[in-house]
Formats: C-alpha cells, structure tokens, sequence
C-alpha cells in the first residue's frame, strides 16, 4: 500500500523576519520525503489556522525566536480547536525559554525544540508521532 | 528598467595569477616528499579535507608558492594608505583603541535608559540601541500586530516622547550613538535629531551611526515595509541630508553581519555588502551628488564568526575592495572615501543555548580576530544570548572581554600582527577573489536591487545555510556542547519581559495623543503625504512630523499609503 505523504504547513508568526530556521526545516523535512507548505513571514495566528485547514496538514510547525511565544501558542491552539483541528500536531522551535515550557505543552503545543536540535530529531520525532496515528 | 552604468571591475593581476597552479619550490617538492609522506603512511591526518567554517579549502601549509604574483607594495601597502588592507590608520589601536560599543535595548524607554547609563559607567565608549519589533517594522506599541512584542527584542519607542526619555541625562554632544532601524530609520534618525536639538547640541557635531541599511533587509533580515524603489530612496533621502546637515553622522552602516546570521559564507557576506554599499553609491550618484561629498560617511558593519583566520581575511579583502571600487569604479577622489571603516559584532548565530558559559570563550576568540582584522568598534555578545536579551552580569562580562584584549592580549601593540602570514595574505586574495566574483555576477544581472528581485542572493544564503546544518546534522563540523561533549543541564537564570511594558506603552501613548495637537498632527502628515507623492527629499518633512508629536505608527501609516508594501515571494 503506497503511504500518504506526512502534510506539514511551516509557519513564521509574529514580526520577527529571522527565517533562517524554519527554511532550514522546510528542506529538511522535504528531504524527508514528507510534504511541505511554508506560509512565508509575518502570520497572525488567524492566518496560520486558515492555512492549516486548506491544506489539511497533519503537523503544523511554529519557528518563533522572538519571545512572543506565550502570546501567540495559545491563540493558535484555540483557533485550531474552533476550527476542528484538534488532531493537528503543533510544533514549536526555536528560543523558549525553560520556564515557559510547562504551559506551552498545556496549551497544547506537542513538543518544542530548542536551538541545536538536529534536523534529523525533528524528522524522527514527527515520523514517530504519524505513525502511532 | 535601469540602465546598469557603470563597468564591472576587473580582478587584480595578482589575483589572476594567484588562481592559477602553484609552483612549489625545489625545497618545498623535497619537504613534502622526504617529511611529510612517510608521516601520513604510518598517521593519515583526521581528515581528507580541511575547510573554513564557510567550507572554503584550507592547504596544509601555505609558503611562498600561494603568493605567486602577490606583490606587497601594491596589494598589502602601509597602514593608513592604499589599499588599506592593513588599515585605515597609520597607528591603528596603539593611537586610539576601537569603541566599544554594547549592543542594547529592552523594556521601556526608561529600562533601557538605565542600562545606556550603566554601561557608560562601566567605560564603554559609545551607545548602541536596539528597537524591539514593533518599533522596527513601523508599528505603534498599541497596534494589534504589536501583541506579545513590545519591548521583548529591544526597546519600544512610538514616539518622540519616548525618544527623549530614552536619552535623559545621556548629552548628545558627547557621546556616539549607533541606532539599529532599517525601514523606519528616517523617522526614528528624525527623533534623534529632535532630541540633540532639544539639548542644544549642535548637529555639526554629534556623531553616531544609523543603520538605515534596507538592502540587506530583503536579503537577510526581513525587516521591510515599503517595496525597494522608494526605500531606497528613503535612504538616499538620509545620505544627501546628513551630507548637508550632520556631517559626522554615518547615515547609512552597511552590513554583512545579518547576512552572515542568515547563514551566508564569509564570502557571501563580504561580496554582498560590498556590492549593496556599491548600489548606494550609484544611487546616491544617480541623484546628482558627488560621490565625495558623501562618501566618507558610509560606514559598514560585519560579522565576526568562529574561523579565525576566514574572517581576519574577510576584513582585510572588504578594505582592498572597497578602495578599488572607490578608485577606480567612481572615481572618488577624496582618500576619506577610499577608506573602509567598519562596526564589527560577534556572531549571534555561533551561540550556543547549551552550556552557555562556552560562549564567553567563542566571543573572546571572534572579537580577537575583528581586533586583529583592523576594526574601528566592537560589540562583544553576551552568554546567554542564545536564550534572551543579556541580563546585567552578562553584558559586563562581554564588555570586559574587549577591554581584556586591549589591555592585557599584547595584540595591540602593533599595526596588522597577521601581514605577511603566507597563509593569510592567501586567504586575503582568495576571498578577495571570490567576492569580485559574485560582485560580477550581481552586475550582469543589473545591480543589487534586480538580484534582490531575482531572489539571487537569498537563494545562494538558503544554499550555504542549508550545506551547513547538513555538516553539522552529520557532525562534520563539531559544535561543543551540541553535537559533541554534550551534558546533561540546568537552566540558565535569564532576562524576563512581561507584558507590563506593554501595557505601560499604551497608557502613555494614550496620553500623548489625548495632549498633543491634533490639527499640528494632521497638517504635518498631510504635508508628509504630499511630499512622498513627489520627489522631495522626505527628511524635513519627517522631522517636522515627530516634533509636533506624530507617532512612529501614524507616520509610517502615512508612507505606507503612498508607497505601498512589500511582500517577498519565500524561498525554501
């Protein structure tokens, strides 16, 4: 049975424009041979939902480096609720501080990668959670 | 379309030469076969090929060979001459060492006010401002888009109000002041001038530097608002003003460094700020001004990573090159144009969020190398940078990393300690060579702004940053603490903003808007609006807008009308 391309939307929230990372994941994830839909820079949260809808992603995931993580996850999460994409797996990377994991995860966020993480990690990670889906 | 003026410049014979075979010398034929062969039968060395951190090669030992054609007088010279490759003065740091120049910016007006203040205290020698997002991309701190990023990566200042708190007990007149903008340069440079008028400082003399460098935001940074055409004549609205009014203020710092940040080479970075300073010059020129009466203010910004050597290099080829475009491609004629002087900052990018303490170690090690490479100032980053903005203890031991190097290193003493290194002199020409040609490149394709069009060099970046993260995925290249002699670890204590600034912010802007003059506020906006529609230069008109108190917000609202927005097609 041919298996269905793992669907994931890349998504730069916020008015931070430091996309380094997230096309880094892009690709790597690309090169995973799963499908990627990158939404460019500056997304509201109403932007990122909208697109994780029309796309029917699997996995959204979130590059934020500019502290606005607190502000921006769980208005996501609720769009996203709202929206009926509750299966939808949201990961986040880029600079979270330790402290602000705990509610991160509360609101719903699947897991959170800090900078250094390998690219190949994530592609585990996701690989993993897809399969058990 | 424009018409591409000007030639593209050939290399150099000595670069010419040098891209050809080596000759080693009958010696060096007989050290390789009866020393080095037996040695590498019984002890191959680690690897089959040596690289940069750019993955430039690297030969295992450099002699007379590699500077075949290399001719000293002509392409190293003295310090303080042409081509500057050892310098932009004669006595260098012995005459007067570099500014140090901290990087900061966070919270309130006030807050960063505060560490502006403890950081002079400390003997650092010049202010440098970060603006937090908000600021940056235009936006007042009670617009919707603002939600979540006030004060988090720098300071946030929507008006002139917060401006002159931002400079309270900190006089104009003595001290030099780098601002970090880009897209809204102009407006917050308008507040600035604002403030020294204010104090009574003279704008003849204040001194300092904007960054106001748009370019390398749709190359790298992503801080823009307004399509290129009328950003950049925003900036050459700043060029031709400071040439009139404030001539010891740098209107313009052009820079590699968020280019490198972005994941560029040392090459990348060098030939794409070389070639983004050279599209100013040329539209500045294309104004009708003559190229010295503005040159000698442009001033550029690199980044200092972790290859010691790729990046001593990089400082000394960006001199000869600009020397040469400066001669030969614009024919300026004042010596204060030929000369390169640059801001350098450790590499943000080259901190790790494990084990931070190491990043003291990598900062020492890359500010050595901008201090050996001829710097005019320095910011050293803090340790726990890779996590959030540098609290106070941090930011004082990154200053008295620079102040250790140049009181107690010894490096000092003399002018370009590394000249005549037959490895560096070759890693000079040959990243030389390599910027001249993607600067080619960019010329044939017509100039930076239709390469920014064409994506070329954000794709070459995504390339090099790509080929990068695959090295170290596969631990070709060895990041300690990351991906090798890894730890288990606590949290590091770090710098926390909340969302009182925020709130703060929107009370205050509440009560200007409640005190000001609306009919003042709408004249001045209106006569902006007009004035942007035209062809005048905008800076006037601008400074006459935040003195009656218009916000950073309402008057970048005002262009955007006029100018539109950009909108970047992504790559990945």
């Amino acid at each position: 049975m041919p298996e269905k391309k793992i669907r994931v939307l890349i998504a730069k929230p916020g008015l931070d424009g430091h996309d380094r990372g997230a096309k880094v994941i892009a690709r790597a994830l690309r090169d995973a041979g799963m499908e990627v839909i990158y939404t460019g820079l500056r997304q509201t949260p109403e932007m990122i939902a909208s697109a994780a809808v029309q796309e029917d992603v699997d996995v959204i995931g979130l590059s934020i480096l500019s502290g606005a993580h607190n502000t921006i996850c769980p208005q996501l999460m609720k769009l996203l609720r709202e929206k009926g994409m509750d299966d939808v797996t949201v990961l986040v990377g880029g600079i979270i501080p330790g402290a602000d994991v705990p509610a991160l995860k509360e609101a719903g966020i699947a897991e959170i990668f800090l900078p250094g993480t390998s690219t190949m990690d994530i592609v585990e990670f996701i690989q993993k959670r897809m399969s058990h889906n | 379309m424009r018409e591409n003026k000007t030639k593209s410049v050939q290399t150099t014979t000595a670069e010419q030469s040098r891209s050809g075979d080596r000759t080693p010398s009958p010696a060096e034929l007989a050290w390789e076969k009866n020393t080095v062969q037996p040695v590498l039968k019984m002890n191959p060395e680690r690897r089959k090929e040596f690289t940069t951190i750019s993955g430039h090669p690297i030969r295992r030992l450099y002699t007379e060979a590699d500077l075949a054609g290399f001719d000293a007088e002509r392409d190293l010279g003295f310090p303080g001459e042409p081509p500057y490759t050892r310098g932009i003065h004669s006595t260098m740091h012995r005459g007067r060492l570099w500014t140090m120049r901290q990087f900061a910016g966070f919270g309130s007006a006030e807050d960063t006010n505060k560490r502006f203040r403890y950081l002079l205290a400390q003997g650092q020698t010049g202010l440098s401002t970060a603006f937090d997002l908000p600021t940056l991309m235009g936006y007042d701190a009670d617009h919707g888009l603002a939600e979540g990023e006030v004060g988090k990566c720098g300071v946030s200042i929507s008006s002139l109000a917060d401006m002159e708190t931002l400079f309270d007990q900190i006089p104009l007149a003595g001290v030099t002041t780098s601002m970090t903008i880009n897209s809204p340069a102009a407006v917050i440079w308008a507040m600035y001038l604002a403030v020294a008028e204010k104090q009574g400082a003279d704008w003849k003399t204040i001194s300092g530097t904007l960054q106001n460098d748009i370019l390398k935001e749709y190359i790298a940074q992503k801080e823009y608002i307004y399509p290129p055409e009328p950003s950049m004549r925003l900036v050459i609205d700043t060029i031709e003003f400071g040439a009139k009014h404030t001539p010891k203020f740098n209107p313009v710092s052009i820079s590699g460094y968020h280019i490198r940040e972005a994941g560029s080479t040392a090459i990348q970075e060098l030939a794409f700020t070389l070639r983004d300073g050279m599209e100013y010059v040329e539209w500045a020129m294309r104004r009708g001004m003559d190229v010295d009466d503005f040159a000698p203010q442009l001033s550029f910004f690199f980044n200092a990573h972790n290859d010691f050597f790729e990046e001593i290099a990089k400082y000394r080829a960006a001199r000869r090159i600009w020397h040469k475009a400066m001669t030969e491609r614009y024919k300026a004629k004042n010596p204060r144009s030929w000369a390169m002087r640059f801001h350098t900052q450790t590499a943000g990018c080259s901190l790790t969020a494990q084990q931070p303490y190491n990043n003291v170690v990598r900062t020492a090690i890359q500010a050595l190398a901008a201090v050996m490479g001829g710097t005019q100032s320095l910011h050293t980053n803090s340790l726990d940078e890779a996590w959030a903005l540098p609290t106070e203890f941090a930011a004082t031991i990154a200053l008295r990393t620079q102040q250790i190097i140049a009181h107690e290193t010894g490096v000092t003493n003399t002018v370009d300690p590394l000249g005549g290194s037959y490895f560096v002199e070759a890693l000079t020409s040959e990243v030389e060579r390599g910027a001249w040609e993607y600067i080619n490149k960019i010329d044939a394709i017509g100039g930076m702004v239709a390469a920014i069009d064409r994506n070329y060099p954000q794709r070459e970046i995504a390339e090099a940053s790509y080929r990068y993260q695959v090295e170290v995925d596969k631990k070709e290249k060895i990041i300690v603490g990351v991906n090798d002699y890894v730890v288990e670890e606590q949290q590091l204590e770090v710098l926390q903003i909340d969302e009182t600034v925020a709130h703060q912010q929107a009370e205050r802007l509440k009560k200007l808007r409640a005190e000001r003059s609306p009919e003042e506020v709408t004249r001045r906006l209106g006569a902006l609006r007009k004035a942007a529609e035209g062809k005048d230069n905008l800076m006037p008109f601008l400074y006459e807008a935040v003195k009656v108190y218009a916000t950073l917000g309402e008057i970048c609202e005002a262009m955007r009308d006029v100018f539109g927005t950009h909108e970047e097609v992504a790559i990945t």
